[in-house]
């Protein structure tokens, strides 16, 4: 299939955070001093842990930000035309899911509608629940949905269960190789938890997780996992499309951050003067508004803006994707004022240290120092900052989105699921699902966010050194 | 004292100068009043005649900044920037899209906000500084170490999901307080009751896992260790030493929210139907009603200055240093 492949502003830039933080690892790999805390990081079973379950949500992100508009079928070849949908690497691998859409809401795993229509059976008309069309289409009876469900998540558990074995036993073999030890010595050592590496933690997460994925792959081929939402949509489609949603939040706000943090709080520490009182005063006029009603503003603002200007944007995925990519911008904007007041401080308290003092009276450019004294030494806040909000920032994304100054109403997110969820839950029977899987995904990813970010402040933090 | 107080209230005025700068500029020059028009009359009815229209409803038919037509201090004052922005400072606020007053509104929404807000706010002080003590008193056992993980838990979960949860499991399910409403007096109790108890449990996970750590940075003092040496309880030292020099930093940082509690908060107040200013903002916010949403951002830049006027003095107060400089 013939394919034209649509960079949106996010894909851009997520790829050059990806760009970014692996010339950051190949940096930090060979600096002896840089290592150092990130080997105490690795060596926390929980940080371990919950770093990954955050790289799968990372690799599904980053499928999911490789856009393409695939060819019609029926256009010239001479002259292709492409699909005014955008379509991502990941939408192609999960293309069933997204495919197969019901009428309207319908359970987890069911194989009949949520609401009652007219049918013909046997001849005549009656108002019953409708079979679905994809969800248990397998099946000829209901009696045969129970141990067809059973069926199919014992194999995706045991297949699941198989290949971490295998993996399993492959490390085992890789590690008594690598450390010159026996077999029988290396499992002895894993088992008593003696490792230099968390290593029991990281193999029962990674199993974990496989016999996860291999239960949920065997039931969605044949069922609707999380049940289908109004438009009978899959939830568990929508749930995962959202992962980049809430990544791409999480990331890029700091992006924006990040620069005007450093800059302006170092500026205001290492000057002082007049420069620190204008920078002071720039963040406690930002500071005094409310966050969220600033946000709503700007939000308003490129609202207003799309709408005068729709000739710019040729798909409505990349109009969703410019708001997408301003609310992160509006998001950085009011956010740095934390960061920034923390790095004034350290850089006030650096500056009169004997090392700078040495280095000024040597002639150092004021440039120099800044970025050879004061900024290193600043940098474990500026990390620490970096993986302490990016929870907040989803949770955020959320709340925003429920304000109705989110995402675009048309984007995946999470926001948007609660928000089109929330009244359903006055439903007899209740329709809990779409709250449900929201719940559990935001909750799996900032939870892992959490425990990854307390690992990283451990190591870094010089003030906790010595308490834990 | 005094000296002191005055200059931080003098500080005050620039601040909120360069608010309503921004939010003027945030509002009438880069979104234009015809923007604004063109937003609320819908892609349908927009023509030349009604965007006009539309502006001399609202008042907002005059120059931004400068009146050329007019004469003497009129060329100032009888422009959008001076009887929309500068106007608040005088309070005056103008009218919403609603034609109400939005003064009146304020004042009459800010009691339930405060309702609602004020009791979140003590009762969750007292059970987020009692859970740190606990987790500080049992520190390095898995009891503590059990806590933190429970209060990361706690913290990971949305705030919209401890309000649904609690809409449904108590008032739908249970029936134990009604979903949604709010009453004056005594009766309105029960209306409370439930969005309280929701906001106090959203926020004992990152609240009390703060305490914990500046209860943590008092305990390691040299203080501590001589009170310790003299022979003092390990309750005794918890409760008069590490409590009373750890409630420093926790009440000079409540302090700067004080005022805000005026405000009441967004998301619950909207959930669970109390006619506050959370619920009127947010309102306001989705019928893009900018009157209200400008009158919001001064009135909460206002509060915060107060709040952080109060935590100025409070921390001059708590430590004489700070007079001195």
């Amino acid at each position: 299939m013939n394919m034209q492949p649509v960079i949106l502003w996010t894909d851009a830039l997520i790829f050059a955070l990806l760009a970014v933080v692996l010339a950051l690892v190949w940096f930090i790999r060979r600096q002896e001093h840089l290592r150092a805390p990130w080997r105490v990081v690795a060596q926390r079973p929980m940080a371990m842990g919950a770093a990954l379950v955050l790289s799968v949500f990372v690799v599904i992100g980053l499928l999911d930000s490789l856009h393409y508009r695939a060819q019609l079928t029926d256009s010239p070849a001479d002259k292709p035309q492409y699909s005014v949908e955008v379509l991502s690497m990941f939408d192609a691998l999960v293309d069933e899911l997204r495919t197969q859409q019901e009428k309207t809401y319908s359970a987890p795993l069911a194989m009949q509608l949520y609401a009652k229509e007219f049918v013909l059976r046997d001849g005549e008309t009656v108002r019953d629940y409708p079979r679905l069309q994809y969800g248990g289409a397998h099946l000829k009876h209901a009696d045969a949905r129970l141990p067809d469900i059973a069926r199919r998540s014992l194999i995706g558990l045991a297949q699941g269960l198989a290949a971490s074995l295998l993996l399993f036993c492959l490390l085992a073999v890789w590690q008594s190789h690598r450390t010159h030890a026996s077999l029988g010595t290396w499992l002895t050592a894993w088992a008593g938890g003696r490792l230099d590496w968390p290593g029991r933690m990281v193999v029962l997460i990674v199993a974990l997780m496989l016999m996860l994925g291999g239960a949920l792959a065997h039931l969605a081929a044949g069922y609707h996992v999380f049940g289908t939402d109004k438009v009978g949509q899959d939830v568990l489609y929508i749930s995962l499309k959202s992962i980049r949603t809430g990544l791409v939040i999480g990331t890029l706000t700091t992006l924006v951050t990040l620069p005007l943090a450093i800059g302006f709080g170092i500026a205001a520490g290492y000057f002082r003067g007049w420069v620190d009182d204008i920078i002071q005063y720039i963040y406690t006029v930002l500071n005094s508004i409310p966050g969220v009603l600033l946000i709503a503003a700007a939000v308003l603002i490129v609202q207003v803006y799309i709408e005068s200007n729709p000739d710019i944007f040729d798909t409505a995925a990349a109009r969703a994707d410019i708001r997408l990519l301003a609310l992160c911008l509006i998001m950085g904007v009011t956010s740095w004022t934390g960061l920034a007041r923390l790095l004034r401080g350290e850089s006030l308290k650096l500056r009169t240290l004997d090392y700078v003092e040495a280095a000024r009276a040597f002639g150092v450019s004021n440039a120099r120092i800044i970025s050879r004294h004061i900024f290193p030494n600043v940098f474990h806040l500026v990390l620490i900052a970096i993986v302490l909000d990016f929870s907040g920032l989803v949770l955020a994304e959320a709340v925003l989105s429920y304000v109705g100054v989110g995402v675009d109403p048309s984007m995946y997110s999470w926001g948007n699921m609660i928000n089109g969820a929330r009244l359903e839950l006055a439903r007899e029977p209740v329709v809990w699902w779409q709250l449900g899987a929201a719940f559990a995904f935001m909750f799996t990813l900032v939870l892992a966010a959490n425990l990854f970010a307390d690992g990283v402040r451990d190591a870094f933090d010089p003030r906790l050194g010595g308490r834990r | 004292m005094f000296a002191y107080i005055l200059r931080r209230l003098l500080y005050a005025v620039p601040i909120l100068i360069g608010v309503n700068l921004l939010t003027f500029a945030l509002f009438f020059v880069v979104n234009t009043p015809d923007d604004m028009a063109r937003l609320q009359l819908g892609a349908k009815h927009v023509t030349p005649e009604a965007i006009e229209r539309w502006k001399v409803e609202h008042g907002y038919d005059k120059p931004l900044l400068l009146n050329a037509k007019a004469t003497g201090s009129a060329q100032l004052t009888d422009t959008i920037f001076f009887q929309r922005s500068a106007a608040m400072f005088a309070f005056e606020f103008g009218k919403g899209d609603d034609g109400r007053n939005i003064g009146n509104e304020i004042r009459t929404r800010m009691g339930p906000s405060l309702a609602i807000a004020l009791p979140v706010f003590v009762i969750g002080l007292l059970v987020n500084i009692t859970f740190a003590l606990l987790m500080v008193f049992f520190r390095a056992t898995y009891l503590d170490l059990w806590g933190v993980v429970l209060c990361v838990v706690l913290m990971s979960i949305s705030g919209l999901f401890y309000i649904i949860a609690g809409q449904y499991f108590i008032a739908k399910l249970w029936n134990l307080l009604p979903i949604s409403g709010f009453a004056g007096g005594i009766d309105g109790l029960r209306f409370i009751l439930l969005p309280v108890l929701v906001s106090v449990m959203a926020g004992i996970g990152s609240g009390a896992r703060w305490y914990r750590t500046i209860f943590l940075e008092e305990i390691g003092k040299d203080y501590v260790r001589t009170a310790r040496a003299k022979g003092l309880s390990e309750v005794r030292v918890l409760f008069r030493h590490v409590l009373k020099n750890g409630m420093i930093p926790i009440l000079t940082g409540a302090v700067v929210v004080l005022p805000l509690l005026f405000m009441g908060s967004l998301i619950t107040e909207s959930f669970f139907g109390i006619p506050g200013l959370g619920s009127y903002t947010i309102d306001a916010i989705q019928a893009q009603d900018f009157a209200v949403v400008r009158a919001m951002v001064f009135l909460g830049s206002l509060l915060y200055i107060v709040g952080l006027l109060l935590t100025d003095i409070s921390y001059s107060w708590v430590d004489p240093r700070v007079r001195l400089q």
